[in-house]
């Protein structure tokens, strides 16, 4: 339809939205609020966890089984989607005033974060340790996003937008 | 070829039927089989038995033998390995007879209506059923639980008159425009027995549709249709014999009409005057006995028909519509009837007859004369206002006739003191004058308070008179030497000060009188006629005080008009919506969350889980089947709660309850005593509509103000303003409290009973639903460990008491707000520290007050000694103001508002008061 007003409003939320993601049959909010709302379609049921601290973004596990969720005390949780639980948190990144995004790898094997130190940091998903640090610039790392399938990033810092891959990748033809 | 011929003959025969036997050659006509020699037999040969094993009967098998008609069969082997799964569970049925199933068996195999279509009677042999099961049940008792929880079972034909539109309690048929007028003889709605008396039936009701718009239909009533016919023979019911007369005697002198038209009663007659004039003995007759064939006259059974019975022409029929024929309803045929029925109109009920006689008209007396002087239009005069004890009926009356502005009159028993309730009960009255404060002052404590007040009055002013100026319409008065300094202080604001909204001396008509007449004077600027307005027969010292009485009322009216008002702001909720949808589920508080977070014990603490609705189109797009296809919902459930509730507001501490209800009594109470039409200073919100003046307003938002920060049970409050005012508090507050619970929705109960553990600790937090468990409880503990040790520590309080009294019905809102200036603004939501603060403090001295004159009646010898112990006890009090929330002399206090009236002198602030800030 080509109506101008909202399907539905989600008005849960007590403070503001900083971050929305959408599978096929879910809404994933996280608010400053301090909690991430998970609305199931299917199951017609809304699911809040409660984090504290203001959430900067969240996102889907590839898998759909976890939720990512990054929060303005610096710190990366996962949670179980199913049950809230917390399967494991990330940290060492500076996140306190920012919305910074937040990723995850094309496999789920590593968790990513970018951080207002300049750097983005990624920790492997199971242990939690820090994997990778990349200096992507000296200001906050504005946005980051994740490439679906590809080991592929995008880091947006300090007016420019950066793409990095893995070291053995060749560019084909122009590489632009 | 006559063997042919007879075959072909036999193929062409039909034969129906089995041929007999023929009969062998002596053989002799078989008997029948004599009656108690005959046997039933069932289908299988074997005798019919009409009782299976369950009732006393025996029938075993085939033929009473185990075997079957090939002979016994073992029953082959089977593994219940394999078939563990399907094994049925044997019920009684499978041990039955078939003559137990057969139709007078235990169990007959009739065909029943399903539980859908059942109508709502239980089913008997279930319910025993259900009952020997739940004796028998590991746990006794539990089947009463299924009887709690079992869906409700609606039968078909209701579920299909809902769908219609129809509502319980209503009855069935098309809606009514409006309430028929009466029982009338209405052609649509047959009236059955007797119908009610018509002023007893809709009395009420009828003037209420005086009202009623025109296009409201209503349903119609839920009337089960009784035919009271009485039953006066003894034949069976539903029978209807033979008419005697019609049958035996014929009535060829009688016209053809009265076969149809003749009544019982016609007929009874006509019998026995038959029975005279022909002197003839009656056998038994009718329909069972027919008539004998050796009767003589049988030609008379059919009245003979003549043509000239019949219209030949056609032509208009009787004078009526002309629907009918000969066989026309007895409305029409009455016309030909004797005149007497012609008189009576409506419908004769079976069973009565019209009356032979006319009963003797009623003697009618002439009105009488009514006196040259007189005119129609009614008076009320103060005095009748003032006895009548009924007070709706007084107002009733007022409205009846109009009058508006009657003035200085209204009185309702909230408006009575002490005294004059007391002549009303017929108590012995107090010996000595009426105790009024200000005689425990010394003369020197009284010049303070009115210097403090002064100061503290000045000061207020002179905060509003910016705010204020827009008012000045006036001229200011011009000082009196006697009221110099009132007038200095009223100066040009004296705006609405006499406005007749404003009634503070509403109980004493005498004196509103003239404080009305005062003011007004004081407006004009007539300085010099002030005194002339004073009752000439009070000594100089009491219109002295009534004067400055008359100042400071005008005074505070105006003031606390406008200061209050600044300092509320708007309902955050439509104030005649009482309702307020509230989400159903609430977001846990944060508390526990955040200790749950810091051990990071994620998942169930942190967790929340509500019933979510997605929009149907949301789910489309989505392509997703609709979790809910049957609600109408989206997001999360809500629930309609009372705005008032208790628990929408639990986050607040519950003093200001009854400061609240203070106020609403004095709306109430206020009210009560205006003009029916006016906008009042008191007014409630469906008034509000009519004038939005400042006062109104003001009073709305104070109101909403109010309200907001707690719960006034509304119906407790006026319960507790209609009430005897002179009730025990705690019994009273008991009461109320009951009714708040009474009044929770249900499932706030459940649960606060059976909510998780973890989810009853919480008891601050910034959602109201959750915390809607314990506090009911604990705040009636509270509430009644208070109301114990209050007594003692109010008692104590004398002399503040007295220092603080003011005149609650003149200035409980001004008091208020001279505490409020003290204390923060007023927000939507206010923040507990205020509400113990400020309210709360106001609260203490109304109940100090209170005691005090309790105290003065009974103990007044024992003043001074109080007044020594008071001095420590003060102090302990003050620690326990905060305590001290308790709602329960809302009513007593209202009360004794209207009684302290005459207290008004001493309005004004305690230097105590001022100190302690």
């Amino acid at each position: 339809s080509r109506r101008p007003d909202p399907v539905q409003v989600l008005d849960e939320a007590k403070d503001g939205v900083s971050s929305v993601k959408v599978s096929d049959h879910e809404i994933l909010s996280g608010s400053v609020d301090g909690r991430v709302r998970r609305y199931d379609l299917r199951a017609g049921q809304l699911y809040s966890d409660y984090v504290g601290s203001p959430i900067t973004s969240v996102c889907f596990s590839k898998d759909g089984q976890c939720a990512l969720a990054a929060s303005l005390d610096s710190t990366l949780r996962l949670l179980d989607k199913e049950t809230g639980e917390l399967l494991g948190e990330y940290t060492g990144h500076r996140s306190t005033a920012y919305r910074l995004d937040c990723v995850l790898s094309e496999q789920d094997t590593h968790v990513g974060s970018a951080s207002e130190d300049g750097n983005v940091y990624f920790w492997d998903l199971v242990e939690g340790s820090l994997a990778l640090s990349l200096a992507v610039g000296r200001g906050v790392v504005q946005s980051l996003a994740f490439h679906p399938a590809l080991p592929c990033l995008l880091a947006a810092t300090e007016g420019h937008v950066q793409l990095w891959r893995e070291e053995t990748f060749q560019p084909e033809g122009d590489a632009a | 070829a006559a063997a042919e011929s007879s075959d072909s003959e036999e193929e062409e025969l039909v034969s129906y039927g089995t041929a007999l036997h023929p009969l062998q050659e002596g053989e002799r006509i078989k008997k029948p089989v004599p009656l108690q020699e005959q046997t039933v037999k069932d289908a299988k040969g074997r005798y019919q038995r009409f009782h299976g094993a369950f009732t006393g009967g025996f029938s075993a098998g085939y033929f009473n033998t185990v075997g079957t008609k090939e002979g016994w069969t073992p029953s082959a082997f089977v593994s219940s390995r394999q078939k563990r799964a399907d094994r049925t569970i044997l019920g009684p049925e499978d041990f039955m007879d078939e003559e137990d199933l057969s139709e007078f068996g235990i169990a007959p195999k009739d065909i029943t209506t399903t539980d859908d279509f059942a109508s709502k009677a239980k089913d008997r042999i279930k319910e025993k059923a259900r009952q020997i099961a739940g004796v028998v049940a590991a746990i006794p008792g539990t089947t009463a639980f299924d009887d709690l929880i079992g869906p409700s079972k609606i039968t078909i034909g209701v579920e299909l008159l809902r769908k219609m539109g129809w509502k319980e309690g209503q009855g069935i048929g098309p809606r009514v425009k409006r309430k028929p007028r009466r029982q009338k003889p209405d052609p649509a709605v047959k009236v059955y027995g007797c119908a009610l008396p018509p002023g007893l039936s809709e009395g009420s009701e009828d003037e209420e549709d005086e009202y009623q718009p025109e296009n409201v239909t209503f349903a119609p009533k839920d009337v089960m249709p009784v035919d009271l016919t009485p039953k006066e023979n003894v034949h069976g019911l539903g029978y209807k014999g033979l008419d005697p007369s019609q049958a035996l005697f014929g009535v060829s002198g009688r016209e053809h009409l009265n076969l149809f038209t003749g009544g019982s009663e016609d007929t009874s007659n006509l019998l026995g005057d038959l029975r005279h004039s022909k002197g003839r003995k009656l056998g038994i007759t009718g329909q069972a006995f027919g008539v004998g064939a050796l009767e003589e006259e049988d030609d008379d059974i059919y009245a003979t028909e003549t043509l000239s019975k019949y219209d030949t022409v056609l032509k208009d029929e009787e004078p009526g519509d002309g629907l009918y024929g000969w066989t026309a309803p007895k409305q029409y045929k009455s016309k030909k009837r004797s005149e007497r029925e012609v008189r009576y109109i409506g419908k004769i009920l079976d069973g009565f007859s019209l009356a032979s006689k006319s009963s003797t008209p009623n003697k009618i007396y002439p009105p009488p004369d009514l006196p040259r002087n007189y005119r129609p239009v009614h008076y009320f005069r103060p005095v009748i206002a003032a006895g009548s004890e009924n007070y709706h009926l007084r107002k009733a009356l007022e409205e009846s006739t109009g009058k508006l502005e009657c003035d200085t009159t209204q009185q309702s028993r909230h408006a009575l003191n002490a005294s004059q309730r007391r002549e009303r009960l017929g108590e012995t009255g107090l010996k000595g004058p009426a105790p009024s404060v200000l005689e425990y002052l010394s003369e020197k404590d009284r010049e303070r308070l009115k210097e403090v007040k002064q100061a503290s009055e000045q000061q207020m002013k002179a905060k509003l008179l910016p705010q204020q100026s827009r008012n000045s319409r006036f001229q200011p008065a011009s000082p009196d030497d006697a009221s110099h300094k009132w007038q200095m202080l009223l100066g040009g604001q004296l705006a609405n000060a006499g406005s007749s909204d404003f009634k503070p001396f509403a109980r004493n008509p005498e004196k509103q009188k003239r404080y009305e007449s005062f003011v007004k004077s004081l407006k004009q600027g007539e300085k010099d006629t002030l005194e002339h307005y004073l009752d000439p027969s009070m000594t100089e010292w009491e219109r002295g005080r009534e004067q400055e009485e008359f100042f400071r009322a005008a005074m505070f009216y105006k003031s606390s008009n406008s200061t209050l008002s600044s300092r509320f702001t708007r309902a955050k909720y439509e104030d005649d919506v009482d309702k307020v949808e509230v989400p159903r589920d609430q977001e846990n508080d944060i508390d526990d969350k955040e200790t749950a977070v810091k051990m990071k014990m994620f998942g169930k603490l942190t967790r929340d889980k509500f019933e979510w609705h997605p929009e149907k189109l949301l789910c489309k797009r989505f392509n997703v089947p609709d979790p809910y296809p049957d609600s109408s919902i989206v997001g999360l459930p809500k629930v309609k709660r009372d705005k008032y509730s208790v628990f929408n507001f639990l986050t607040l501490p519950e003093p200001t309850t009854s400061v609240t209800q203070a106020t609403n009594e004095k709306i109430q109470q206020d009210n009560s005593l205006n003009k029916p039409k006016k906008p009042s200073r008191w007014d409630v919100s469906d008034k509000e509509k009519e004038k939005k003046d400042s006062i109104s307003e003001f009073i709305s938002l104070a109101r909403s103000k109010a309200d907001v920060q707690q719960q006034p049970p509304v119906p407790a409050t006026e319960e507790c303003g209609t009430g005897p005012s002179e009730t025990l508090p705690t019994e009273v507050t008991n009461e109320d409290k009951d009714q708040e619970e009474e009044s929770r929705p249900s499932m706030d109960l459940f649960k606060a009973i059976f909510v998780s553990s973890s989810d009853e600790k919480s008891s601050s937090s910034e959602e109201e639903s959750d915390e809607e468990q314990q506090p009911t409880t604990s705040v009636i503990d509270s509430e009644t460990t208070k109301q114990v040790d209050l007594p003692d520590s109010s008692l104590s309080n004398i002399q503040e008491n007295v220092v603080a009294t003011t005149d609650p019905g003149v200035s409980l809102l001004p008091t208020s707000k001279q505490e409020l200036d003290a204390t923060e603004e007023f927000g939507p939501k206010l923040p507990p520290a205020f509400s113990s603060g400020g309210f709360c403090r106001l609260l203490v001295r109304k109940e100090k007050h209170r005691k005090n004159r309790e105290k003065h009646k009974t103990k007044r010898e024992h003043k001074h000694k109080k007044e020594k112990k008071k001095k420590h006890k003060k102090q302990k009090n003050k620690g326990k103001h905060k305590n001290k929330k308790s709602e329960k002399d809302s009513s007593s206090d209202s009360a004794d508002s209207s009684d302290s009236l005459s207290d008004i002198d001493t309005t004004g602030l305690s230097p105590k008061e001022l100190l302690r800030r």
